[in-house]
């Protein structure tokens, strides 16, 4: 792999606090290795502005390793940037060449308010794990692992949905801010397992309704979240989960 | 003297009458005892998920915007138990005894029974939780190998096991948010302990959104805040990982065990350039299948491809026949070290060693077209089917190391280097998990824990939850059963303000020193520090240097260091100044704990005591004891040793030839 340096130009959103207006601002980027990662790139962008005694971008990221689900910064009109299936903190500066202009925005949806610069509020996704996105087994209640064989496809396919991190990509990639592709994920995984039948009706119903809930719009199958999830989940959940909302919607006793 | 509290009797029947015999604390009072937990990775969220379960009211604590994002959710490769579903001989004494031997014989041998015993119970919970574990064909859970063991007892879910396990933790945990048990405080961050009559009864937190301090009390303290490997700066740990929960309770007089030993984990992904903010791990599974080897001859510039096999020294395999290379994690990194000071190193750095597939997938592509009954198969057509086979057991690291080498490592060999990993020493806790203060606890790996001077592969996640779903759930029933009396105290208790505006004040002074400075200068040269001198080698020499140049570099830091914004907002850079104002200080605790350890042992390696083919040199006359460092003021140290007692397994020189 050939190393290049580049010289960027940045649009950043800034924003005080929740409650401040926001605006763009340029900024330059300067003697970026293509070797660095895109947080990397902003760290020296930071480190410059503090030099010179301004704010540093506040940006979300903790592991720095497409796992975590912290980072999220909309690049170029694209949840996580340019490259499929990846993390912003996995983007890597190759994807850009010298002299590029680079907008950096922060998710944008009403249920993902803006705390400051790059940074959102995303407590709406653990209020909606909350609301059943678990299996309700204390500690100390469950029967030896190896009691409940799985269909390997199945467990294959649960294991899929449950790669998602949680970072609201979808979201943010939605002109709906619809947030069907994480809770489908969830919904999915547990309702492919054999744990999760006991609870399936009440979960899919309990869930869809905290979304609605929470300000999250609904699904009009664009498929935009599915393009920009950098853990591929796939649009089958929707699907997955609309069934179980519909039989659900007919089971239900309450 | 340090009481460890190890209930008398044989080791394999410790636990159980330690259970059968400790005190309870019935569900109508466990609804007036208020609990809280630092930190939401695999200790943490278990342990409040089952706390709540019981009954107790718990509040949890994480820095991140979500208990989802503890740095747990990093773990790739897995996690062990001793069910010996591969019938390959396993058992729960020979998990304990791996555990101990791979330890090199420094951890306590009653904590690292219980934790074999339990590993069990740990995949069943999760299981039950919906934990996609990998499978095979048959429906039943697959296993793999880790270092330093010869038996299949890692269950993992390709390579995203902590993520996996954590997302069950989690859900147990928001489960009890959403039946009111647990109250759950993400984007905050503990700042001190507060103790009344000399035992733990609250916090300190900042909410890290307003900047705004707040008072919580609790009956008793869980220290659940993960492992402080980030005093090097580079580390495969989460950018926030950090020490100061633990550091803030050894100030409130916690003893902290064992600093100085490190893990330096072998497979990561080189330094590439001055900008790097931190290394990637890639997962010692891929030991099962990738062979290290380096070329025979020094200063090789050839590409890897035109090396031919009997000019490449597999040098794992070629030292330790035994476990070749599946030695444990602190052999294997010395070793590549030792290559590449050697001068056989590979890359334009010359720092990192070949991790090797291509063997691998020849021998999976063609048991899989045995599998298929496919005849006459040519060479390619193996390799694809092997790459396939690969694809499925490690794709997603494959994935991350293209992505950030820009290599596609299922043609040419990863390019790897050793990097500071996870941390052995912790809070100094016996057997309860009681730390030196009365009513704080700590859990997983922000506690000295079960792994002595080494941690194997795949024994975090599983001490992680033990600790909290199966052991502590348990011990601090024993100490809350005598604090059914007390109320909830107030905080506006003197206690509680004077904590907070020690609080106020070490924040008002880290504000008003308006430096030239950037916060990551002084961790970068903190953790060069670290590195060259309390890193893979250590010596006398370079420690007492590296003492004095952290004396040095922590003045500057109180002089020169530039915080912008200010204090009542959300502002990261003031969270990372208080973060390396404690590794400032930890750092050189390290370094003195290594430099009273005048023996090398799993990944402490002091260049003074090796053996003549410099294999670590361990000295049990003189140092089998656990070192617990009493806080009297910065550079200020008091070491209190509790003797390590050998009842079950003779210490030997360790051998993995
Ligand atoms: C890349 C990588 C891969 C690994 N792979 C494996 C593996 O395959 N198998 C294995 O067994 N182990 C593995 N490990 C080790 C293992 O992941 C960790 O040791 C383990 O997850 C630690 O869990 P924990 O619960 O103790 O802490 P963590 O998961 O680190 O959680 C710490 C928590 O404390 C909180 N916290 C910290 N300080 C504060 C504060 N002051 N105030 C409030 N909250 C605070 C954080 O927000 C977080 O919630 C790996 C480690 C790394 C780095
Ligand atoms: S579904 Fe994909 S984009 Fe949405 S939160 Fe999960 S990982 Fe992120
Ligand atoms: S920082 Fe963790 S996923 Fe990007």
């Amino acid at each position: 792999m050939e190393h290049y340096n580049m010289n960027l130009t940045l649009k950043v959103w800034r924003q005080k606090n929740k409650n401040a207006q926001g605006n763009f601002e340029t900024l330059q980027a300067k003697n970026i290795s293509s070797e660095m990662s895109f947080l990397e790139m902003f760290d020296v962008v930071n480190e410059e502005l503090i030099n010179e005694g301004k704010e540093p971008v506040a940006f979300d990221h903790d592991c720095r390793e497409g796992i975590c689900g912290m980072c999220s910064m909309h690049i170029n009109g694209r949840a996580h940037g340019p490259w499929d299936g990846t993390t912003t903190c996995q983007l890597h500066m190759r994807a850009f060449k010298d002299g590029d202009t680079i907008t950096v925005e922060p998710w944008r949806a009403g249920a993902f308010p803006v705390l400051k610069d790059l940074t959102v509020d995303r407590t709406a996704f653990d209020r909606i794990i909350e609301a059943g996105g678990y299996v309700s087994v204390n500690t100390g209640n469950a029967q030896d692992a190896n009691n409940i064989p799985i269909e390997k496809h199945k467990a294959d396919l649960a294991f899929a949905a449950a790669a998602c991190i949680g970072c609201g990509a979808c979201v943010a990639a939605c002109k709906n801010s619809s947030a069907m592709l994480f809770v489908s994920a969830k919904v999915s995984q547990l309702a492919l397992l054999p744990q999760g039948q006991p609870e399936k009706r009440t979960r899919a119903l309990n869930m869809v309704a905290q979304m609605d809930k929470e300000g999250f719009g609904s699904c009009t199958n664009t498929g935009a979240c599915e393009a920009e999830c950098p853990k591929e989940i796939s649009l089958t959940n929707i699907a997955r989960l609309n069934r179980e909302f519909i039989n659900a919607g007919f089971t239900s006793e309450k | 003297m340090l009481n460890a509290k190890i209930p008398a009797g044989p080791l394999n029947t410790k636990w159980e009458d330690y259970k059968g015999h400790c005190k309870l604390v019935n569900p109508a009072n466990k609804r007036n005892l208020e609990i809280i937990v630092i930190g939401t990775g695999l200790a943490g969220a278990s342990a409040a998920a089952s706390l709540g379960e019981l009954g107790y009211k718990v509040k949890a604590f994480c820095f991140q915007d979500s208990p989802r994002r503890a740095h747990s959710i990093a773990a790739q490769g897995g996690i062990n138990a001793a069910k010996n579903y591969q019938n390959d001989g396993d058992s729960v004494y020979r998990l304990f005894y791996d555990t101990v031997k791979g330890g090199d014989y420094r951890s306590r041998e009653a904590n690292v029974h219980r934790l074999a015993e339990v590993s069990g119970n740990i995949i069943d919970q999760c299981v039950a939780q919906g934990v996609p574990f990998a499978r095979e064909y048959g429906g039943l859970l697959s296993n793999r190998s880790f270092g330093g063991t010869q038996v299949q007892r890692t269950f993992y879910a390709a390579g995203q096991t902590g993520q996996q396990l954590l997302l069950g933790a989690y859900s147990a945990l928001e489960r009890q948010v959403a039946l009111g048990n647990v109250t759950q405080y993400s984007r905050h961050e503990m700042l001190d302990i507060v103790k009344i009559d000399g035992k733990a009864r609250g916090i300190i937190a900042r909410n890290l959104i307003t900047g705004q301090l707040e008072r919580h009390f609790g009956h008793a303290v869980l220290i659940c805040s993960g492992g402080y490997g980030n005093v090097f700066f580079l580390s495969t740990n989460a950018m926030g990982s950090n020490v100061t929960a633990a550091w803030k309770a050894t100030q409130t007089g916690a003893y902290f065990a064992n600093p100085c030993f490190t893990q330096i984990h072998p497979t990561c992904i080189p330094v590439s350039g001055d900008h790097q903010s931190k290394l990637t791990l890639m997962s010692e599974s891929l030991r099962n299948d990738g062979r290290i080897w380096v070329p025979k001859k020094k200063d090789d510039n050839r590409k890897s491809s035109d090396i031919p096999e009997d000019e490449r020294d597999y040098y794992l395999e070629r030292r330790y026949p035994a476990f070749g290379n599946l030695v444990p994690r602190d052999v294997a990194s010395r070793a590549a070290k030792e290559r590449c000071d050697a001068g056989y190193g590979v890359g334009t750095s010359k720092q990192a060693v070949y991790l090797d597939f291509a063997a691998a997938i020849e021998r999976y592509g063609s048991i899989e077209a045995n599998k298929r009954q496919m005849h006459g198969v040519s060479k390619e057509e193996i390799i694809k089917l092997g790459k396939e086979v690969v694809a499925e057991k490690y794709g997603n690291l494959f994935d991350m190391y293209a992505k950030i080498t820009g290599e596609n490592p299922y043609e040419t060999p990863m390019r790897i280097y050793p990097a500071v990993h996870y941390t052995m020493g912790g809070l100094w806790v016996d057997y309860e998990l009681q730390t030196t203060v009365p009513g704080l606890y700590s859990l997983g790996e922000a506690n000295f824990s079960d792994h002595g001077a080494n941690r194997l592969g795949a024994s975090a996640l599983m001490q992680g939850l033990a600790d909290g779903y199966f052991v502590l759930p348990y011990t601090i029933g024993n100490y809350l059963a005598d604090e059914i009396r007390v109320k909830a105290i107030p905080t506006d208790h003197p206690a509680f303000a004077e904590a907070e505006s020690k609080v106020r004040d070490n924040i008002a002074k880290l504000m008003s020193i308006k430096g030239t400075k950037s916060v990551d200068f002084f961790h970068k040269k903190l953790g060069k520090i670290m590195w060259d001198k309390c890193g893979m080698a250590r010596n006398e020499q370079g420690l007492k240097e590296a003492i004095e140049e952290i004396k040095v570099l922590r003045g500057e830091f109180y002089k020169d260091v530039r915080i912008p914004g200010d204090e009542n907002e959300f502002n990261p850079e003031l969270e990372k100044a208080g973060r390396v104002a404690d590794f400032l200080e930890l750092g050189e605790l390290m370094c003195i704990d290594a430099l009273n350890r005048r023996e090398s042992c799993g990944g402490h390696f002091r260049e003074e005591s090796q053996t003549e083919e410099g294999e670590a040199k361990r000295d049990d006359e003189n140092f089998s004891y656990v070192a617990a460092w009493e806080y009297k003021g910065p550079s200020d140290y008091v070491l209190h040793k509790e003797p390590l007692v050998f009842e079950e397994v003779k210490p030997t020189q360790r051998s993995y030839k």
